[in-house]
């Protein structure tokens, strides 16, 4: 990564970034993704576009992002899947996830939130703090959402440093939880008129909701190749596609999504796969990973083991479900994407039935031999309802691994040794 | 350990010290065999060297306890830094597992702490347990503060014995929830280190109301699986 051919410095040094901090970060990562990704043998080739965006993740794309804003219009940053990215581009903005995946500036960060907080918290934090992600530096209006306490506070620090608007969440998903709902959507509009000075109409939704619908079904169409065994491409690079979706030009990424697509469901025909037939499958749930947050399926791929379906927000959540295309009017078609996203099972919810529901449908459906729960240390939401998901699990008789972990890589050796273990077991 | 026809032919304890290759290979080259099979944190190292098959500690212990007691239902391995609990299915394979978390409380490591906080050789401490009637209660379970709090309650004049039946407690209190967790039944193969310890013994077998099955040679309960997992 460094030796990029393009020297981005002068672009780096205009958003603000610590380029000494970025370079460490920078060097960081690149031998991480050549250890999580480049080991890997038999990839579809697809991936190759994969591996160039990963090279040039804060080069070429933050260079079109900046031109893109060079030339009027506006980045939004997201930290949640909550927030609807139709209704950011219906306003000619382009959004961008923020989510980070790696500890950094933990010191600073460590000034102004408790040392048990997530991982996922303390890491946007840090990247803010310590002036490294020019994504964040390239939106113009961070999107909070009213999700967890930690985040919900977290955000009013965020706040005072960066132009930030928290949506609220209702917790449950009842009628008038809908109709709440409904209207903070609506709020958001107002919010992205003010800002980006364009006015959406029915033809820019309309478009906007095809342009993001087709991205969930390019990504939609690799999951379902992973039903097969062999499994034609791995978990690592499955999530990888996720953790790209949130922030690449989407018609391009969607179009390469659909050849990579292309090329697995051959694959699938052909009986050619990226692990053993009869390899351990894998159901990773929980909460996100973000890039390069990569750890556990490296440490199950590694094991021999196979991810063959992601239940979480960097997974099925982000493109399971659709945004209704058919509604009549600009009214409907807001109210059509307010539902969808109100249908999405986050631990942040009471009760969250509709995850269970979902991880036993992917179990059986994706002929999954066990489920790995993922949750970061502190994290309440996840943590408690993985009792829930264990006993949903050992009642339909799949056995379980629960995971409580953060993105320090020291407990790697102790997870190894717990994944092969419950591999072998299966 | 060396098996012929599922025998034990000769076994060897040795550290791996600085430089496990050089030991790994002395070790292997000590006697003939047609396979080695590798457990252990260090199986990766041993197969990169030996290119041999690998099973997890996990696995090997189950498999090495259900050989030595046949009717076990469990196995509780409780060593220097780590801790697990293994509820066995048929034929000694793993029902359900739990390991602990990254830090050392409840392990063997944390006993030699006290210990040494204490004035205590190990046996010391096990022995000093059973003399005393009744345990103190000792609250932290992180070794850090468990440490400062032992400190704490002798520079208070409360009676070492009392201490460390208190510490044994704890520790038999946490491994208690483990087996409760896991679903583990009775009988429960003791393993590891600490399964020489006979206060932590009386205690548990006192709390679970059940005898345990001790192996002779605890150390190499792990050995003896990883080599009869090979004929698997
Ligand atoms: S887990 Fe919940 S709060 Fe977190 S990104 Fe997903 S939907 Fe949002
Ligand atoms: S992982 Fe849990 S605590 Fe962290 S941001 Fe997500 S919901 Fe909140």
């Amino acid at each position: 990564m460094s030796d990029a051919p393009v020297d981005y410095r002068p672009m780096w040094t205009e958003l603000g970034l610590d380029l000494e901090a970025h370079d460490a970060l920078l060097g960081a990562v690149g031998p991480m993704y050549a250890n999580a990704y480049m080991a890997q043998e038999g990839r579809p080739e697809g991936t190759g576009y994969f591996d160039f965006v990963m090279s040039e993740i804060h080069g070429l794309r933050i260079k079109e992002l900046d031109d893109f804003r060079k030339a009027g219009n506006k980045v939004v940053g997201t930290f949640c899947l909550y927030v609807p990215e139709e209704i950011v581009r219906a306003h000619g903005a382009q959004c961008v996830g923020l989510c980070a995946g790696a500890e950094f500036a933990y010191d600073e960060v460590e000034r102004i939130l408790p040392r048990n907080t997530c991982s996922l918290i303390k890491s946007f934090m840090g990247f803010k703090l310590g002036k490294v992600c020019p994504y964040m530096e390239e939106s113009d209006l961070v999107i909070g959402e009213a999700t967890c306490d930690g985040k919900k506070k977290a955000y009013e620090l965020l706040g005072e440093l960066h132009n930030v608007h928290v949506m609220e969440l209702p917790q449950m998903k009842r009628e008038r939880d809908k109709e709440f709902w409904r209207a903070e959507v609506r709020d958001l509009i107002s919010k992205l008129e003010e800002l980006t000075g364009n006015t959406m109409t029915e033809e820019t939704l309309r478009s906007a909701i095809k342009e993001v619908n087709d991205k969930r079904r390019a990504l939609q169409r690799v999951w379902k190749t992973r039903k097969a065994d062999p499994v034609p491409i791995s978990g690592k690079d499955a999530l990888l596609a996720t953790q790209i979706a949130f922030y690449d030009d989407v018609p391009r990424f969607t179009q390469m999504v659909n050849n990579l697509a292309d090329e697995v469901e051959q694959r699938v025909a052909d009986g050619v796969g990226v692990a053993p037939k009869g390899a351990k499958r894998v159901l990773v749930t929980g909460a996100p990973m973000s890039i390069p947050n990569w750890k556990i399926h490296d440490i199950v791929e590694t094991s021999g083991g196979v991810i063959v379906s992601e239940e979480m927000c960097t997974g099925s959540r982000y493109y399971d479900k659709l945004v209704d295309e058919d509604g009549a009017t600009m009214d409907e078609l807001i109210d059509g994407i307010a539902d969808k996203y109100l249908d999405i099972n986050c631990a942040c919810f009471t009760p969250n039935e509709g995850r269970m529901e979902d991880i036993l449908a992917m179990a059986k459906d994706w002929n999954v031999d066990g489920i790995l729960h993922y949750s970061l240390q502190f994290c309440g939401p996840y943590q408690i309802e993985a009792t829930q998901v264990e006993r949903v699990a050992k009642d339909a008789g799949i056995p379980i691994l629960k995971i409580d972990t953060d993105y320090s890589m020291e407990d790697v050796g102790q997870l190894s040794t717990r994944v092969e273990a419950f591999l072998e077991m299966l | 350990m060396w098996l012929h026809d599922g025998r034990v032919v000769h076994s060897e304890v040795t550290d791996t010290g600085f430089d496990p290759q050089s030991i790994v290979r002395g070790f292997v080259s000590r006697e003939q065999h047609d396979a080695v099979v590798a457990t252990g944190y260090g199986r990766h190292v041993a197969r990169e060297l030996l290119g041999c098959q690998v099973v997890t500690e996990i696995k090997a212990y189950a498999r090495g306890a259900a050989h030595l007691f046949p009717g076990a239902a469990a196995v509780l391995d409780i060593g220097g830094q780590d801790t697990k609990v293994i509820a066995l299915g048929p034929g000694g394979s793993v029902a359900d597992f739990e390991m602990n978390d990254k830090c050392a409380a409840g392990t063997g490591k944390f006993l030699e702490v006290m210990a040494s906080a204490l004035g205590f050789t190990l046996d010391e401490l096990a022995d000093a347990a059973l003399l005393a009637d009744s345990g103190i209660q000792v609250s932290s379970m992180c070794t850090v503060f468990a440490e400062s709090e032992v400190t704490g309650l002798v520079h208070r004049g409360v009676d070492r014995g009392r201490i460390a039946r208190g510490l044994h407690e704890s520790v038999v209190k946490r491994t208690h929830g483990s087996l409760k967790r896991t679903g583990a039944g009775m009988p429960l193969v003791f393993a590891g280190g600490v399964a020489n310890n006979r206060a932590m013994i009386e205690l548990l077998s006192t709390t679970l109301q059940s005898a345990l099955l001790i192996p002779d040679n605890a150390q190499t309960v792990g050995a003896l699986g990883a080599a009869l997992s090979h004929a698997d």
